[in-house]
């Protein structure tokens, strides 16, 4: 296996908006074999408190070997991590879970709601650096304009179509990314959509309704609570549907079996 | 230096990984030498496979997590089948923990593991629902207890280690229980029994309501225990309950355990375990012992 626990040295600090922090770190061995769609665990205390590690995606990877982390501060772990300077020192695991396998047939539609933006960086980079030219569409969704205005502007600089829809309707679509699908992706030439997607729960849920409805590939970024990220502890359950023998009961594991899943494959 | 006796069963250090917190080792294998370890305690097994409880299953509290895994567990055959020609390869040292519904399922259990290479111990989890007697808890009854562990002890020569639950009104009890059935050692202790409540949704956070409390929150606790078992048996106590540094393994040492065993601590740090090997090692040499066996109950003098 490829997984490693580095002490990782903080190299930038962004604040892109009313609680949202963007982190770097020099982590070049977890850099170097990660794919988009995995997720690193960080040690989010100096001492016991919080005592488990949370559970990041990656947002973006780079050949210097760094790592980045987008993430929003709502509880202690997250609020420690926001207060880190350039030159602190974070233990970090990774890279950990499957990612996503980018489909080489049909067109790509990327969308991400809240954080679930941050992986959708790494993976666009991913799709575009196929040599060959492809379809992507981009899908972002927020609570308002300062939550997505500067990640706007990093999807841009990839020189592809970034479509986006806040709740306030203070910048973009006013409403919800599951709204825009239908009418962006209907309408397209392309019959064969892969849709990647990562968000809050009912927005997979919603995303997952559609592309069940028009034969469209679809895979999701599931989030449980973790305690070790690895498969040890099996904590990190969620309910699958098994096709095969028809079990009501088919728990899957968030940290090793996903984080990606099919949408088909999840019990709603 | 490091060389401990659980009964007939040697070990190179006193360091174990506790079982639920170590998947069945290769889980690991990325971040400890995991053939250096005392042993490893693998995940509990039952006679068949078992899907566990519905999530959610876990939550974090004050210096501690609540878990309801439910048992979760590949059943024996595909243990031995899947995950136990693994750990063989690795000449790991190899502790397999046992559960059952009924007294028949443990015996059923060890007898299918006695004709397996490779397993040095077995640990019977009493902690379990009995289901012929009312889903009372085998550890929570003494005769239970009894019951179970000398019907095992009658099925196998293999070393036998009888975990204890630490929520009984006296754990002393259990231990003289289980040391009269027949047991080799005892550990101790497996989670304290808590719960948490979502106050936004108003309801208990845990699908099961109720969960197994660990990690750094119940070592006082873990340790209170251990020095009573002590004084109660003269069998080897095997010390478990929020150890997450060397010092804590000392401090469970001083007390009377023979060894240890490592639990919630791999989840935040998984290399925890090779760090507490490392810190005894130098924590004997600078206090000047050769053996780590000097110190066991060094604390009651
Ligand atoms: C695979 C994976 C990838 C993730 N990627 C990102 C990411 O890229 N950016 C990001 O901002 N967040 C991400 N998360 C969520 C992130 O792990 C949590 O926000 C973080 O653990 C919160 O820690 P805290 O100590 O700040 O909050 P806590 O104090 O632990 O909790 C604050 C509140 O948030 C809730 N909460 C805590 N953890 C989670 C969780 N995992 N899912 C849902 N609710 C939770 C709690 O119930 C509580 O109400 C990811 C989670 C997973 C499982
Ligand atoms: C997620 C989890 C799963 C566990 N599963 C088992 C198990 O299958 N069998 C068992 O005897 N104990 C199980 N335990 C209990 C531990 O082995 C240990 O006794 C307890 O967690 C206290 O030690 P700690 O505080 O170091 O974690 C589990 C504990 C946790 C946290
Ligand atoms: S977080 Fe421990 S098994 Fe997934």
């Amino acid at each position: 296996m490829n997984t490693f626990q580095t002490n990782a040295t903080v190299v930038k600090t962004e604040q892109l908006g009313p609680q949202i922090y963007r982190l770097t770190f020099s982590a070049y061995d977890i850099a170097k074999s990660a794919k988009p769609g995995q997720f690193v665990m960080l040690k989010a205390s100096q001492g016991l408190d919080p005592l488990l590690r949370r559970p990041f995606s990656i947002h973006q990877v780079t050949e210097q070997g760094t790592l980045q982390i987008l993430f929003k501060a709502i509880g202690k772990g997250t609020q420690y991590l926001s207060a880190l300077k350039v030159g602190d020192v974070i233990d970090i695991v990774g890279p950990l879970g499957n990612g996503f396998d980018i489909n080489t047939a049909g067109g790509h539609c990327l969308v991400g709601g809240g954080m679930g933006i941050a992986p959708m960086l790494y993976l666009a980079k991913e799709i575009i650096k196929g040599n060959k030219p492809v379809d992507l569409k981009i899908i972002l969704g927020a609570q308002n304009k300062d939550e997505i205005a500067q990640l706007l502007l990093n999807f841009s600089e990839l020189g592809v179509e970034v479509i986006h829809a806040t709740d306030d309707g203070s910048s973009g679509h006013h409403g919800f990314v599951t709204e825009l699908m239908e009418p962006i992706l209907t309408n397209n030439n392309e019959k064969d959509w892969n849709i990647y997607c990562c968000g809050p729960h009912p927005m997979m849920k919603q995303v997952a309704s559609i592309c069940d409805k028009n034969s469209w590939n679809c895979w999701v970024s599931m989030e449980t609570m973790m305690a070790c990220g690895i498969g040890a502890c099996l904590g990190c359950t969620i309910q699958g549907i098994n096709t095969i023998q028809k079990q009501s009961q088919n728990y899957m594991h968030v940290c090793k079996d996903g984080p990606i899943f099919r949408a088909a494959d999840i019990k709603w | 230096m490091l060389k401990v006796r659980i009964g007939s069963l040697s070990l190179p250090n006193p360091v174990m990984t506790a079982s639920g917190t170590f998947g069945y080792g290769k889980e690991y294998e990325d971040f400890v030498n995991i053939h250096k370890l005392g042993a490893i305690v693998v995940k509990g097994i039952s006679f068949d496979p078992r899907p566990g409880n519905p999530p959610p299953r876990i939550v974090e509290t004050a210096c501690g997590m609540l878990n309801a895994i439910g048992l979760q567990n590949v059943g024996v055959e595909r243990f031995i089948e899947e995950k136990l020609p693994y750990l063989r390869n690795m000449n790991c040292r190899v502790i397999v923990n046992i559960l059952g519904d009924s007294v028949e399922e443990y015996c059923a259990i060890t007898q299918r593991l006695n004709e397996e290479k490779g397993i040095q111990a077995i640990e019977l989890n009493i902690s379990c629902p009995n289901v012929k007697k009312g889903g009372v808890a085998f550890g929570t009854n003494s005769s239970m207890a009894h019951e179970v562990v000398s019907q095992v002890r009658k099925e196998t020569s293999l070393p036998l280690i009888v975990k204890l639950s630490p929520n009984v009104t006296d754990i002393t009890e259990m231990a003289k229980a289980a040391e009269d059935g027949g047991a080799d050692a005892v550990s101790l202790i497996n989670t304290l029994i808590g719960m948490a409540i979502d106050i936004h949704k108003k309801k208990p956070v845990l699908a099961n309501t109720i969960g197994g409390l660990s990690g750094p929150a119940i070592k006082p606790v873990a340790l209170r225990m251990v020095w009573q078992v002590a004084d109660a048996v003269k069998i080897p106590v095997i010390g478990i309950g929020g150890i997450s540094t060397w010092q804590d393994a000392i401090e469970f040492i001083l007390a009377g355990a023979s060894a240890i065993q490592v639990g919630t601590a791999n989840f935040f740090n998984p290399r925890i375990t090779d760090e507490i090997i490392i810190g005894i090692e130098d924590y004997l040499k600078k206090n000047k012992y050769s053996s780590v066996r000097e110190i066991i109950g060094l604390a009651k003098n």
